[in-house]
């Protein structure tokens, strides 16, 4: 099978410096003290995976170990310090829910505005929406503003949109833990549909036995490195063991 | 090439959806928001019109279409910028999270503050009914230095936008200039009192001539020169293609400072 992801010796470099200069002020000053500070973090050091075509990819690792930040430069969101990444197909962002929304504007207006978001056109967009509303399950809400809505609404907005049409790649960033029970189930459904659909899906969450049952791989990230990739038992199990 | 074309036509909804946005929440909180677009530079110019034909007896003949016609042009100048200055600062939330090529945000606060000069182009329409201002058909030439004026806004929204993620009192410096610029700009009086040295500095300044095209088609009868037109043109897209480069050579570092 086709690599359809390839990240090959990618390092993410963050300044920490305490002091960040946010303004010209600052900045003349810090110039002409000779004060400029970089301070080196590197969030991603020299990681190297690929992933095939139509697999379940999971990404596990403490918090802070950089798996927010691989997820972004293979959606094309961080542009990384060093590395090539190759990606072979549309994506799917599905980094925090919602984003995007305009909580002024009514669920109806948002579809539009998140579809468009992602690319999608309105008339694309208007062939789905009685889709995309029925999953939401929100149909008495359509026109109120969102700011009434609650967190696990705008959650069951934002992934309806996202994966109303089929993308070559589906990104998971721990979104599968918000909302309620039933939703989660509802969530985990469509992307099995999707994955029957030869959809690849990137995975990272938290909730280990998650990942355990619906990964086909798994990469273990330790402070920004690549500490084991491989079958997904003994990848969680040696993770389990250390943790 | 080819393929930015591509990522154009796709997010092209975005940009219709987000004018459409911004447009909603102007115009949807108060059913006087229309009214009030068009309301505030007709009493601007009543204000301003008493002021300098009264009190400081500047002489220009019919002053109100005169002071209309510069300020709604300038004011579309400031909208644009200001709004694109902050448009990248403000979708930090979506940048962070989504791909979305960076340049849609200051270029879609560029075609809302053009929206926003539509509207207020009524009232300019209004005063020329009110005061039986003859109308040429010079008039129909009115999009060309508009459009002229939108493409210098681009690009130093462009810059503005990309500037102000790294240094935030870009914001409050720009504040200031525009201030500055607008008084250094033939909008309240004529071209004519200035001495022969401030003439010429004027003459660097990109919107006097912007202004002073607008007018001549609008009020003069008056079809600019080729020179002028070559002139006006060079500025405009001389500014988009240094605002494109300084874009496209900071926006990857964008999501560092947001
Ligand atoms: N924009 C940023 N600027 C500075 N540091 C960052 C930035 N984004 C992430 N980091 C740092 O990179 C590290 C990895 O973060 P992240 O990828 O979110 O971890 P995870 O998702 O595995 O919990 C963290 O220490 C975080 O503080
Ligand atoms: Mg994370």
């Amino acid at each position: 099978m086709k690599n359809i992801i390839e990240v090959k010796n990618v390092e993410m470099h963050f300044n920490m410096s305490k002091e960040k200069i946010d303004n010209l002020k600052e900045y003349f000053i810090k110039l002409f003290k000779r004060q400029l500070m970089y301070e080196d973090f590197v969030a991603l050091d020299k990681v190297s995976v690929n992933v095939k075509k139509g697999e379940v990819f999971g990404i596990v690792g403490r918090n802070g170990s950089g798996k927010s930040t691989l997820l972004k430069a293979i959606s094309g969101i961080l542009k990384p310090s060093a590395g090539i990444i190759k990606v072979n197909g549309s994506i799917a962002p599905l980094i925090e829910l919602g984003a995007g929304f305009d909580l002024d504007l009514t669920a109806r207006e948002n579809i539009f505005l998140n579809g468009s978001v992602l690319g999608f056109s309105n008339n694309l967009i208007s062939e789905k929406f009685d889709e995309i509303v029925e999953f939401s399950e929100l149909r008495n809400f359509l026109d109120v503003p969102m700011k009434n809505y609650s967190s696990g609404m705008v959650a069951r907005i934002g992934f309806a949109v996202a994966t109303m049409v089929k993308p070559d790649i589906l990104i998971v960033d721990e979104i599968l833990s918000v909302g309620d029970f039933l939703f989660q189930q509802k969530c985990e459904r469509r992307i099995n549909d999707l994955m029957q659909g030869g959809t690849t899906v990137l995975i990272v969450s938290h909730m280990l036995e998650q990942i355990r049952r619906l990964c086909s791989r798994v990469m273990w990230l330790d402070k920004g490195k690549t500490k084991m990739i491989g079958e997904t038992k003994s990848v969680c199990d040696a993770y389990e063991s250390c943790v | 090439m080819k393929a930015q074309i591509e990522t154009f036509k796709r997010y092209k909804y975005l940009l219709i959806n987000l004018i459409e946005k911004d447009i909603k929440l102007k115009y949807r909180r108060s059913v006087l928001g229309i009214l009030w677009s068009v309301l505030n530079p007709l009493l601007m110019m009543i204000v301003i019109s008493a002021v300098f034909s009264n009190i400081f007896k500047v002489n220009i003949e019919n002053f109100p279409i005169y002071y209309l016609t510069g300020s709604t042009l300038f004011n579309m100048l400031s909208e644009t910028t200001n709004y694109s200055m902050m448009s990248i600062l403000e979708s930090s939330s979506l940048i962070k999270k989504v791909y979305i090529p960076k340049y849609i945000f200051p270029l879609e606060k560029c075609m809302f503050g053009l929206v926003n000069f539509l509207f207020s182009m009524i009232a300019v329409a209004f005063m020329y009914v009110i005061l039986g201002y003859p109308i040429y058909w010079t008039v129909l030439l009115f999009p060309i230095p508009v459009i002229y004026t939108l493409v210098f806004s681009i690009g130093l929204g462009l810059i503005l936008s990309a500037l102000s993620v790294f240094f935030r009192d870009i914001i409050h410096l720009y504040s200031v200039l525009l201030t500055a610029w607008t008084y250094f700009t033939p909008i309240m009086y004529p071209y004519d009192i200035l001495n022969d040295k401030i003439k010429i500095i004027m003459h660097l300044n990109p919107m006097f001539h912007y202004v002073k095209y607008f007018r001549d088609v609008l009020m003069y009868k008056t079809v600019p020169s080729l020179e002028t037109n070559l002139l006006c043109l060079s500025i405009a897209f001389g500014t988009l293609i240094l605002g494109i480069l300084f874009f496209k050579s900071k926006q990857d570092k964008f999501i560092l400072y947001i």
